[in-house]
């Protein structure tokens, strides 16, 4: 196995670490939209949809799993290869200036980390649920009444846009540089995947952020 | 032309050095960035002043060895060019100009604007070749080549090894350089039998000599003065996942 030991302490075998998980995170994040978007249709299928989920619970926490290695390694590796690029300019530039790379391309540190403290805190605030005393005395599987109730606080409500905001800009310039890392690149498609992968970063964080900007603005009662 | 120029300055590798401020005065507009500097050096030597060191040999975008960044952009702001190629008319009279070396661990200063590059040459040396004798030239049909592939491969031998790719990626990163080397030889039927073995070697000293890694933000096709294409960094990646699942002699 030192072969592929020796494959990811190296620039791109690293980065084809952070590009396969990226999409495994990405498809969790595809799941999850599917299912919160039923808070729209009603508080039943939303509540039906969250008791269908614990009716398996060994796919549910196999999930779970495969989500946290995911993350932990996207994560792991995303510092390493930081590491790496920070050590290799130690001078900065006195003049620094940008051509052409995206503000995206150019946060993807800083969303990334505004994204790890989001989600801690949307574990605590909706799974744990032990950021607020009232979803913490609720039962157990009126999921519709405890989005409702978090939403209504303007404080929470921000918290969850401004957090969309980062997984947009994350999600732009994530979902294109898997083509690039994983090498599936043609000049037929490439244009095609240079628009697709910020529109849908994009449309992905306004779904989300369109729950609680809805339920904060009393559309969703 | 009149120019205020803030040109760093380091004796030697060792020295810290620093931004110094000089004016430019009687600068013509159809002078290369270059001859501007001679002219500045010039008026330094008869001052008494040491003159500033940049490096420079064919003045017509061949050598590579020119490159300086002038206000955060790598060979300047025209396109496709090398600084030797700059003219003085893509400035305007009165400006101030900042003019720095390629700034990354693996090009260290020698001094004032002069950086050493032979970290590239250590990365050809790990495998940007073709081993064997491939002797005098042969009929020109003799071995068949695909035209879009032979296009590609020279598009990527337009590399001069310059280094602008480095010096303006966000992480100094020697992607596109290495890309553009493992690029021409895997298109062509003279690289074939040491393909594998290229891509990991030229990535692997790529990384020892301690440039960064690419995030895909495309800084150096923008100032590569051969347009050279990120495609190729796509192709580098490519190369290099299918030797590291497949390579035979790779390490169990």
């Amino acid at each position: 196995m030192s072969w592929l030991k020796h494959a990811v302490r190296n620039p791109i075998g690293a980065k084809v670490l952070m590009a396969i998980t990226g999409i495994m995170l990405t498809g969790f994040l595809v799941a999850h939209i599917s299912g919160n978007l039923l808070i729209f249709v009603g508080p039943q299928a939303i509540n039906a949809y969250a008791e269908g989920l614990r009716q398996f619970p060994a796919v549910l926490w196999a999930a779970r799993a495969g989500l946290l290695v995911a993350f932990v390694t996207h994560i792991y590796f995303a510092a390493y290869v930081t590491m790496g690029n920070r050590a290799a300019r130690p001078q900065p530039y006195a003049f620094s200036n940008t051509v052409q790379a995206t503000l995206a391309s150019r946060s993807m540190v800083l969303t990334g980390m505004v994204m790890l403290a989001f989600i801690i805190f949307h574990l605590a605030h909706f799974t744990w649920r032990i950021t607020d005393s009232e979803i913490s005395a609720m039962g157990e599987f009126d999921v519709y009444q405890m989005v409702i109730r978090g939403f209504r606080q303007p404080m929470v409500a921000g918290s969850y846009v401004i957090a969309m905001v980062a997984i947009g800009l994350h999600l732009s310039h994530g979902i294109a540089s898997v083509f690039q890392t994983l090498g599936l690149n043609h000049p037929r498609y490439n244009r095609a995947v240079r628009f697709a992968g910020p529109a849908i970063g994009v449309g992905i964080a306004l779904l989300f952020a369109s729950i609680p900007l809805s339920i904060y603005l009393g559309l969703v009662k | 032309m009149k120019l205020k120029l803030h040109v760093w300055r380091q004796k030697n590798k060792a020295a810290q050095g620093r931004m110094v401020t000089y004016d430019a005065d009687n600068i013509s507009p159809n002078m290369s960035f270059l001859e501007m500097l001679d002219v500045v050096n010039e008026g330094l030597i008869t001052t008494g002043e040491d003159p500033i060191a940049f490096a420079h040999d064919c003045r017509e975008g061949i050598c590579g060895s020119c490159g300086v960044m002038v206000n955060g952009v790598a060979h300047g702001p025209q396109d496709a060019t090398t600084t030797c190629q700059l003219h003085m008319r893509s400035f305007q009279d009165g400006e101030e100009l900042y003019i720095e070396p390629w700034r990354a661990k693996g090009f260290p200063v020698l001094r004032d604007l002069v950086v050493d590059r032979s970290a590239f040459d250590r990365i050809i040396q790990a495998g940007g070749f073709v081993s064997v004798n491939t002797g005098s030239a042969q009929d020109a049909n003799a071995t068949p080549i695909r035209k879009s592939d032979a296009d590609e491969a020279f598009n990527a031998a337009a590399c001069i090894g310059c280094g602008a790719c480095v010096a303006a990626c966000k992480n100094a990163s020697a992607m596109l350089f290495v890309s553009a080397k493992v690029g021409q030889l895997s298109l062509l039927p003279q690289g074939q039998p040491e393909r594998q073995e290229r891509a990991l070697n030229m990535v692997s000293a790529m990384h020892e000599e301690g440039f960064g890694n690419c995030t895909n933000q495309y800084e150096c096709e923008a100032v590569c003065p051969k347009q050279i294409s990120t495609d190729y960094i796509a192709r580098l990646n490519r190369e290099f996942i299918k030797a590291t699942l497949t390579y035979p002699d790779a390490k169990k």
